[in-house]
């Protein structure tokens, strides 16, 4: 079969022409970034280092890191780097109100990124002849546009569903035809246990790719989705932070994701060290946006636990692949998709009248993500009888849901049931099983 | 009006007996004794002797524990008596939310422990029938 590419030219540079177009990239993007953002600036000028230092990637481990916390400080629009009239677009990390990380994109920025799920789309078999269900959500989130833009791109017809809605989910799947299924992990494999529930079997819908991310999933998860939809699963990744999906993407070969290196530096650091670790090492991902013009961030801290790969892959694609990340270095829970911070919940329990005692276990029951919250009772909110106690544990997992957007099962425990005298508080038990 | 100790604990095998001990070991002599429980929790509802030092003692143990007014009633030891209490305080409009009885001391009647939506008159209704506060 042929090889496909969406652009060509640059899947399959040689891998030194790609250092050498990043290199000449990075000169121009550090020069933008440190003319344009007082804060990043700053971080240089602490750090000691000129634009003028920075003459390829090989100078690249001189720059700062920015990190999430930056993003924080800098909310909203302390990490622009362009006049705000230039921008058309805003997108958002899920979180807590205030500590919401902003990404902004002028026209150019939104045509890359949509380029790089175009590319996504294209290596998952995607044509112009193909129906593309995008059931991510729309919205702040990238998910749905970041996949619906590519998806035009390629010329395919595109169905913005957007996420939810199960039942017209499958019938636009079915009544329509659509062929490309784009969503989370965790919705591809609960649309495919609702049609086999509703009796359909694999070969009755007509898809034949899908390609799944924002989200954790294994590769049981993977076979499960690829069995009950009939389907080839591939993954995506990327973040709100560098544009959203498609900072890499899987390949037929489904053995890591190729970075779109032309738009991308990616490292590995050693989390404790902030050092750089060769090729081949397990540590955390570090990205440099090359082409954006709004929010270029430079050696980005992902957080995202990972190992790079440069073998050569046989699909033609000379892209650097990095691997499924095997975790992540701070306390941040994607649960059903969802971007979830415990701080959220405690802020929940106090403004309802709790203590912050309580300890959070999420899990994976039959590929679908489970979130408990447990939470000591104080004295005063103590009743005779069980539906007191059950009427109080709805009316908390009714504030926990307003807040995250996802339900959990609340569970009054005793005081004393949770913190322990003699040791540290667990707050957080991920039960996932994510290292396979 | 009496003082029931309602006690919440975890539904894990011996907490039963974690809490009867804790009574027992304070010189608090439990009168009546009564469970809802779910898979997860136990509520108990006790009547003791000393309410308040019983509480104070669950509480130094780290267990989680209120004083809930209860109405308690003398009720005779003849057939339908109870029964009678109970459609007198329905057709006064006032419900039930749980009961529990226990010993009096005496052969020709029982306590009878009684969480009414409206105790104060519960307490009323009954005694204006004839039955005796305890
Ligand atoms: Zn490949």
């Amino acid at each position: 079969m042929e090889k496909r590419y969406y652009q060509k030219e640059f899947e399959t540079m040689p891998v030194e022409k790609i250092k050498a177009l990043q290199s000449e990239k990075l000169r121009k993007q550090v020069k933008h970034v440190y003319e344009n953002v007082p804060y990043y600036r700053n971080l240089m000028d602490k750090k000691g280092v000129r634009p003028e230092d920075i003459k390829g990637v090989e100078d690249l481990h001189k720059l700062p890191f920015i990190s999430k916390s930056d993003l924080r400080e800098t909310y909203p629009y302390g990490m622009l780097a362009v006049p705000l009239s230039d921008c058309v677009r805003i997108h958002s990390t899920s979180g807590t109100t205030g500590k919401r990380v902003i990404a902004y994109y002028t026209q150019h920025d939104v045509d890359l990124w949509e380029d790089c799920c175009a590319r996504a789309l294209v290596a998952a078999g995607a044509t112009k002849e193909d129906i593309v269900q995008v059931a991510y959500g729309y919205g702040l989130f990238t998910g749905g546009f970041g996949l619906h833009g590519g998806s035009q791109k390629v010329g395919s017809l595109t169905l913005p569903m957007s996420s939810g809605n199960t039942e017209r989910q499958i019938q636009f799947m079915l009544d329509l035809k659509s062929t490309v299924l784009c969503c989370t992990p965790s919705y591809a494999a609960y649309i495919g246990e609702s049609l086999k529930e509703q009796g359909y079997k694999p070969e009755d819908n007509f898809l034949k790719a899908g390609i799944f991310g924002a989200e954790p999933w294994t590769e049981e998860m993977r076979r499960d989705i690829e069995k009950n939809l009939g389907i080839k699963a591939f993954d995506i990744y990327g973040l709100t932070e560098s544009s959203g999906p498609g900072v890499a993407f899987e390949c037929e070969e489904q053995k890591g994701m190729h970075i779109n290196e032309d738009h991308f530096i990616a490292e590995i650091i050693d989390p404790e060290t902030g050092e750089v670790l060769p090729e081949g090492s397990k540590g955390e991902l570090v990205f440099t946006s090359l082409d954006k013009e709004a929010f270029p961030l430079l050696r980005y801290r992902t957080r995202d636990i990972c190992v790079l790969s440069r073998e050569k892959c046989s699909c033609g694609r000379t892209f650097i692949r990095m691997a499924k990340p095997m975790g992540r270095s701070d306390d941040m829970l994607i649960i059903r998709g969802v971007n979830v911070f415990p701080s959220q919940i405690e802020t929940v329990l106090l403004t309802e009248g709790y203590a912050p005692n309580y300890r959070i276990e999420v899990d994976r029951v039959n590929n679908s993500d489970t979130l408990d919250v447990f939470v000591e009772l104080l004295p005063e909110q103590l009743s005779d009888t069980p539906d007191g106690i059950i009427k109080r544990e709805k009316a908390l997992s009714s504030a926990i849901t307003t807040m995250l957007g996802i339900r959990p099962a609340v569970h009054l425990v005793p005081p004393k049931t949770i913190t322990r005298s003699e040791g540290k508080a667990v707050r957080v038990i991920d039960k996932r099983k994510l290292h396979d | 009006m009496i003082k029931q100790l309602t006690v919440f604990a975890e539904n894990k095998v011996g907490y039963l007996s974690e809490i009867t001990d804790l009574l027992a070991k304070n010189h608090i002599d439990m009168k009546a004794l009564s469970i809802a429980d779910t898979k997860d929790f136990g509520i108990l509802r006790l009547i003791v002797d000393k309410p308040e030092v019983a509480l104070k003692a669950l509480n130094e143990n780290g267990l989680l524990g209120t004083i809930t007014e209860v109405v308690g009633v003398e009720i005779s030891n003849k057939t339908g008596e109870l029964s009678k209490a109970l459609s007198i305080l329905a057709n006064c409009g006032v419900n039930v939310e749980y009961l529990y009885a226990f010993l009096s001391g005496s052969v020709d009647s029982a306590y009878v422990v009684i969480k009414a939506t409206d105790n104060v008159a519960a307490e009323m209704i009954l005694n204006d029938a004839g039955f005796k506060k305890i």
